[in-house]
């Protein structure tokens, strides 16, 4: 079955280059990378961060500036953007990780909109126009990347490699601690381990991970601009993480694959895209907090639940009436 | 020193005037956000799309059915009020045993939802909302000229911030409050009816909140946008201030309004980062804010 599933998952993403639209797919997977690495921090570690966009951006302005302005390949445009959110996750996660839960996440989406503005007035991030032009080079110097579908396989395994690695985190020994750190941090303590430095740890790798999708994302792009780096961003990602489902491993993508499609196919419908979005957390946040993975693995969700009693009912009249039925032929 | 910088004192003066005017409205802001945390334990995000609503609210009343202002005074945080307790009363109390950034995430989905609402109506343009006809005009301080609703701003809001933490600090009912904030469970027991306090209370934050957007809408453009341009700044300002502390948020909002002001003086290009900035050097000397307990 789980074999079945991911056969079928990977045939999908190495056709669907040929039936979907190439960049609105590596829009889907830089975003599914930005959600996952988000995901790391509140699904596993239990901290809500609100300026996840300060990583995305901040990367994506380094590593549009390196490709562009300093010339450089696309492997290291990339490792540089990669690089400059990892030292501002640390700066970010050295002031924040000292405050817990809701402290947490007003602190993070105020250094966020600290960043924001800087952005918008600094000289090398050109402001409102942001960088445009950016050059997308070719990959380890043979692939061209821009072709559309050529660079659709690059992010694809990019993106595949990251998951892979996320994945191993979340069950290595550093995520089984991060997880009691989320679940009691009071005993994590009483077991001795540092939890700040835990916390500190999986807040940096975020950042990276965070860093490494908005580089991606605006060499696809072609763009950086400030919209990258935005708290409407921040929020999107905890959105598709909240859809798909905290603190599972596919939950993210699935997140962000209907968060991405929701924005595409209302285009036309302009604000109201903002409105269905909040909606759509009033809901989650009411109804289905484990989101759709989380649901759908959870065999004693109260949706799950719901569908079952459903069925039983149906099951039971089905029965009621051949019972009727046999006894009407008697 | 001033000579340094070839400012003058008028300057420098005139900036924190209008510091103190932006530091009214933070503290108004970032008071009803101290008040519904202490009590609720939740960061009501949708505080600066209920300061825009009580903005838009006191425009409509005066475009469509021409309500005066002094009358919207009074109206707007009614009506603004009402809705936060129905909102507290339908979906908040929901939330209460579950963790508490449910609430956060609730109250910035409301935030989108209302702010997205009114940019449809009204698009991003601002709407002019005139200055009542009394409070037209400008004093002179000798040092500047001072709009006189300007004066005013800064005069009703310290009186509304000094009522306000007169009520919570030196009243029966505000002891009350005090006493379900500090231990729910026990201020029960002794016969308080703590929900209705905390649909109250969560009513009265969002009303103030409301109140400060009828204020500021003849100093601002009314506009969809004036709440989320203003709500992570107050954020900022309830860290620095000290969660849950009322003083601390009322000497904060004016301190940083001020602190918001000179920076314009000397360093422009940073005012629009001096809160935060701010924040960050308070979080690492002081984790739990100024005037917070430490937790």
């Amino acid at each position: 079955m789980r074999i079945v599933f991911f056969v079928s998952l990977a045939i999908f993403a190495l056709i669907a280059p040929f039936l979907f639209y190439p960049v609105f797919l590596m829009k889907l997977l830089c975003l599914a990378l930005f959600a996952s690495a988000f995901n790391l921090l509140l699904g596993y570690a239990g901290l809500l961060s609100f300026g996840h966009a300060a990583f995305y951006g901040t990367a994506g302005y380094v590593t549009a500036h390196a490709l562009t302005n300093w010339n450089m390949s696309f492997e290291f445009g990339l490792l540089a953007g990669v690089i400059a959110a990892t030292l501002l996750g640390l700066a970010f996660g050295m002031v924040a990780v000292r405050r817990l839960g809701i402290y947490f996440a007003m602190i993070t989406l105020a250094l966020a909109q600290m960043a924001y503005f800087i952005y918008l007035q600094a000289p090398f991030t050109g402001g409102e126009d942001g960088i445009q032009g950016v050059p997308r080079g070719e990959f380890i110097g043979l692939i061209d990347l821009k072709d559309n579908v050529n660079f659709y396989y690059v992010v694809l395994g990019i993106c595949v490699l990251s998951f892979l690695a996320i994945y191993r985190i979340v069950y290595s020994p550093f995520g089984q601690v991060l997880r009691s750190i989320g679940q009691n941090p009071d005993r994590a303590v009483s077991l001795g381990y540092s939890i700040e430095n835990y916390k500190l740890g999986v807040f940096v790798l975020s950042a990276a991970f965070s860093g490494l999708a908005g580089g991606l994302s605006v060499i696809v792009f072609e763009l950086a601009s400030l919209g990258g780096a935005s708290w409407h961003l921040s929020g999107e990602v905890v959105l598709m993480t909240l859809v798909g489902g905290v603190g599972t491993i596919l939950g993210p993508i699935v997140g962000a694959a209907i968060i991405v499609t929701l924005q595409s196919s209302l285009a036309e419908a302009g604000q109201w895209v903002m409105f269905i979005q909040g909606a759509i957390f009033v809901l989650i946040v009411m109804a289905f907090r484990k989101g759709i993975v989380g649901e759908s693995l959870d065999p004693h969700s109260d949706v799950r639940k719901a569908l079952r009693n459903i069925k039983r009912k149906a099951t039971d009249k089905e029965a009621a009436l051949s019972r009727k039925s046999r006894g009407g032929e008697k | 020193m001033l000579d340094i910088f070839d400012i003058s004192i008028q300057m420098v003066m005139a900036q924190v005037a209008i510091g103190l005017i932006n530091g009214s409205f933070y503290a108004m802001l970032s008071l009803g956000l101290a008040i519904i945390f202490g009590l609720l334990n939740i960061i009501n995000f949708s505080h600066g799309a209920f300061y825009m609503l009580g903005a838009f609210i006191g425009w409509i009343l005066l475009s469509y059915l021409s309500v005066n202002y002094w009358l919207a005074l009074i109206l707007v945080p009614i009506i603004v009020g009402a809705l936060g307790v129905i909102m507290e009363r339908f979906l908040i109390r929901k939330l209460y045993d579950v963790d508490h950034i449910y609430g956060l995430l609730l109250t910035y989905g409301i935030a989108l939802m209302l702010q997205a609402l009114f940019l449809n109506l009204f698009g991003v343009s601002g709407e002019i909302y005139p200055v009542p006809a009394i409070l037209e005009g400008t004093m002179n301080l000798s040092f500047m000229y001072l709009p006189i609703y300007r004066g005013w701003v800064i005069f009703a809001s310290v009186i509304v911030c000094l009522s306000t933490w007169y009520f919570i600090e030196r009243t029966k009912l505000g002891s009350y409050l005090r006493a379900a904030t500090e231990n729910p469970e026990l201020a029960r027991a002794f016969g308080i009816r703590v929900p209705i306090l905390v649909t109250l209370t969560f009513g009265a934050g969002v009303a103030l909140a409301a109140f400060a957007g009828v204020m500021a809408a003849p100093v601002y453009q009314v506009s969809p946008l004036m709440g989320v341009d203003i709500v992570i700044v107050v954020f900022a300002v309830v860290v620095i201030g000290g969660m849950g502390s009322i003083g601390g948020a009322i000497i904060a909002g004016f301190g940083l309004g001020i602190v918001e002001g000179l920076t314009r003086v000397f360093y422009p290009e940073a005012s629009s980062v001096v809160i935060f900035v701010v924040m960050v050097i308070v979080l690492l000397v002081r984790p739990s804010g100024l005037f917070g307990k430490a937790v």
